[in-house]
């Protein structure tokens, strides 16, 4: 026999009691992991966004479009690199639930400005060529077997009509923060069918992405822009991606605040679990605890016992709780309206966490019995009845 | 040669402030080969003595020199060390760990020493043997009757070959025959194996089996 045994044997000594404090473990890691990953899966948007884009939209919100005049003046503003522009292109794809992104863009300069969307030169060059091409990121082929060649029929909303379009190029997000569910069409496309079909709406942009040299330069650069469009019939308001990703998701965002704060609430909570549960065996055990010191076993002995039952517990739990994980985020995501999060991941950072609060867990709840059965005087404990 | 050598003991507690001495300049030898009964009425001071001969406890004051060594004067990691070398317990209410069976109680005390995985085996068959329980290895305190449960603990107390036998009324809990079964087993180890005891009982009977009575009243020896 050795310490070992002895661990596993106090541990089994409740069987149920033990099972219930692994599976209350078990359940708080799955938890986390599913609000941690809620929580990186939205910052992801904020995240992805580039510190050297600013996005100029229109001052009251961005469903009013900007006149496309506006482009050429704010390239010639020092410290701006390229310009570029796009719309929300909305519509339907077969149903309501097939959602999406689905923009209209300047073929000739977006890919240059958004280098984490990677697409093959070739393909670049057919959709800068041909009229009703579009590119598809490389999760919606995954979701619903696209490929090159295949037309998508769009149901116009914000723009009414049929429009079909041809996939021409699947772009690969550069890192897992990119968002690999983009539909792209072409913006020129969009603005000779408007010429045609409503002039009126012709000639304008939904908003505008400003590439910049220097990004401590952003705020200066911003406050340039706006100031040359004071006074016009479309005032802007410039900000750096980051603050527009930011501010688009401002409503929602006090919810994400308050499952990040759960998220760890939920380690407070494992760790009176197990707490409650450690100081429960140590009290019954005072006795025995006694009895061995008795026999001449040392703190250090009752420190790897109790610490080791608490610590196998916890591993225990917690990984039972990270294997559990996987599948329960795996159906989270699959019973999610497609492409709110185009990245849903349980990022390794989710895993080293709940690994180490598991361990610190194991460690903190051990703390306190520890410190009792230590302290206790033999004397004291042998005449504890029971 | 005595093994065992008491003097001049104090010994107090604390309860708020308040002392509480509970034995009071006790001097006390014991012979080696000695089978000592400590008798005296409830809260006497019985257990309080055996636990400062035993080293699981200290003295206010005094000496106490327990083959060879002055254990007043240990700190608690050596104490707990000497413990485990010098010393068998046997306790009332037997104190078996409930999660290990008779053969892993008795093995207890040898995980501190450096004994191989054979060597113990062979150590806690041959205890379980003198007790007369070598039947019943792999059976749980809670699977035997008192009697095979302080045997047990009997067992655990002299796997080590300790040279002094600490018993604190170890029938006050049994029946008459187990009772009877224990306190030959006791003799057997004071004749045969030449073990010290030194035992606190109520039991008249028990106490007949000792060479040796000593009575304590209200923390001193009469
Ligand atoms: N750990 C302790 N803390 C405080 N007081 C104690 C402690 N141990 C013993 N006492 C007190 O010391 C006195 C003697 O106790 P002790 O247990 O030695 O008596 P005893 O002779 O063994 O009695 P019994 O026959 O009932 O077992 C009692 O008054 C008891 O309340
Ligand atoms: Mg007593």
């Amino acid at each position: 026999m050795h310490i070992i045994k002895l661990i596993s044997k106090n541990m089994l000594r409740h069987k149920l009691r033990t099972l219930l404090t692994i599976s209350g473990i078990a359940i708080a890691v799955v938890s986390f992991g599913l609000l941690r990953t809620v929580v990186t899966a939205w910052y992801a948007g904020v995240d992805a966004s580039s510190a050297n884009r600013l996005i100029t939209r229109h001052s009251v919100s961005f469903i009013f479009p900007l006149p496309l005049a506006y482009r050429d003046r704010i390239s010639k503003l020092d410290g701006v690199d390229k310009v570029t522009y796009a719309n929300w292109f909305g519509g339907v794809y077969v149903d309501k639930k097939q959602f999406f992104a689905r923009l209209a863009v300047d073929a000739e300069t977006f890919f240059d400005v958004y280098p984490e969307y990677v697409l093959p030169k070739g393909e670049l060059e057919t959709f800068k060529r041909e009229r009703n091409s579009c590119i598809v990121g490389e999760q919606l082929v995954q979701r619903y077997g696209f490929k090159i060649g295949d037309v998508i029929p769009i149901d116009g909303d914000i723009y009414p009509g049929k429009w079909e379009f041809v996939i021409r190029g699947i772009y690969k997000p550069r890192d897992k923060t990119s968002d690999p569910s983009n539909m792209l069409v072409q913006w020129q496309y969009l603005e000779e069918r408007l010429k045609e079909e409503m002039p009126a709406r012709a000639g304008y942009v939904g908003w505008y992405i400003v590439q910049i040299h220097d990004p401590n330069n952003s705020g200066i650069i911003s406050s340039q822009i706006d100031q040359q469009f004071k006074n016009s019939p479309a005032e802007t308001k410039s900000e750096t991606e980051k603050a527009f990703q930011q501010s688009f998701m401002a409503s929602v965002s006090s919810i994400i605040t308050a499952m990040d704060v759960m998220s760890f609430v939920i380690i407070g909570i494992i760790l009176l679990v197990l707490g409650n549960t450690m100081v429960m065996s140590a009290r019954e055990r005072i006795r025995e605890y006694a009895v061995l010191k008795t026999l001449g076993f040392s703190s250090f002995h009752l420190i790897g016992l109790i610490g080791g039952e608490s610590l196998t517990i916890a591993i225990a739990g917690g990984s039972i709780g990270i294997l559990l994980a996987y599948p329960m985020i795996d159906g989270f995501a699959a019973v999610l309206p497609k492409g709110w999060f185009p990245i849903f991941n349980l990022e390794p950072i989710t895993l080293v966490l709940a690994s180490i609060s598991a361990l610190l867990v194991g460690i903190l709840a051990a703390i306190f019995p520890i410190q009792r059965a230590t302290s206790t005087k033999i004397v004291d404990g042998l005449r504890q009845v029971g | 040669m005595s093994i065992v050598n008491v003097k001049n003991v104090f010994k107090s507690y604390w309860r708020d402030s308040m002392e509480i001495p509970v034995l009071r300049n006790i001097s006390i030898e014991v012979p080696e080969g000695e089978f000592l009964g400590l008798m005296g009425p409830s809260g006497s001071g019985k257990t309080t003595l055996l636990n400062l001969i035993a080293g699981i406890d200290q003295p206010t004051k005094g000496s106490i020199v327990v083959a060879g060594t002055d254990v007043a004067k240990l700190n608690e990691s050596q104490l707990a060390k000497w413990r485990a070398q010098n010393v068998g317990f046997v306790f009332q209410f037997y104190n078996l760990l409930p999660v290990l069976t008779a053969f892993e109680n008795v093995e207890l005390p040898l995980l501190l020493s450096k004994l191989s995985k054979k060597e113990r085996k062979e150590h806690v068959e041959f205890a379980l043997k003198v007790v007369g329980l070598e039947d019943r290895i792999k059976h749980y305190p809670k699977q035997l009757s008192g009697g095979q449960e302080q045997r047990v603990a009997i067992a655990r107390a002299i796997v080590t070959d300790p040279t002094l036998l600490i018993a604190d009324e170890p029938t006050g809990d049994l029946d008459k025959t187990s009772a009877e079964e224990i306190l030959k087993l006791l003799v057997q180890l004071n004749t045969d194996f030449k073990k010290t005891i030194v035992m606190v009982t109520h039991d008249p009977r028990a106490a007949e089996r000792a060479h040796t009575i000593k009575h304590l009243d209200k923390g001193e020896l009469t």
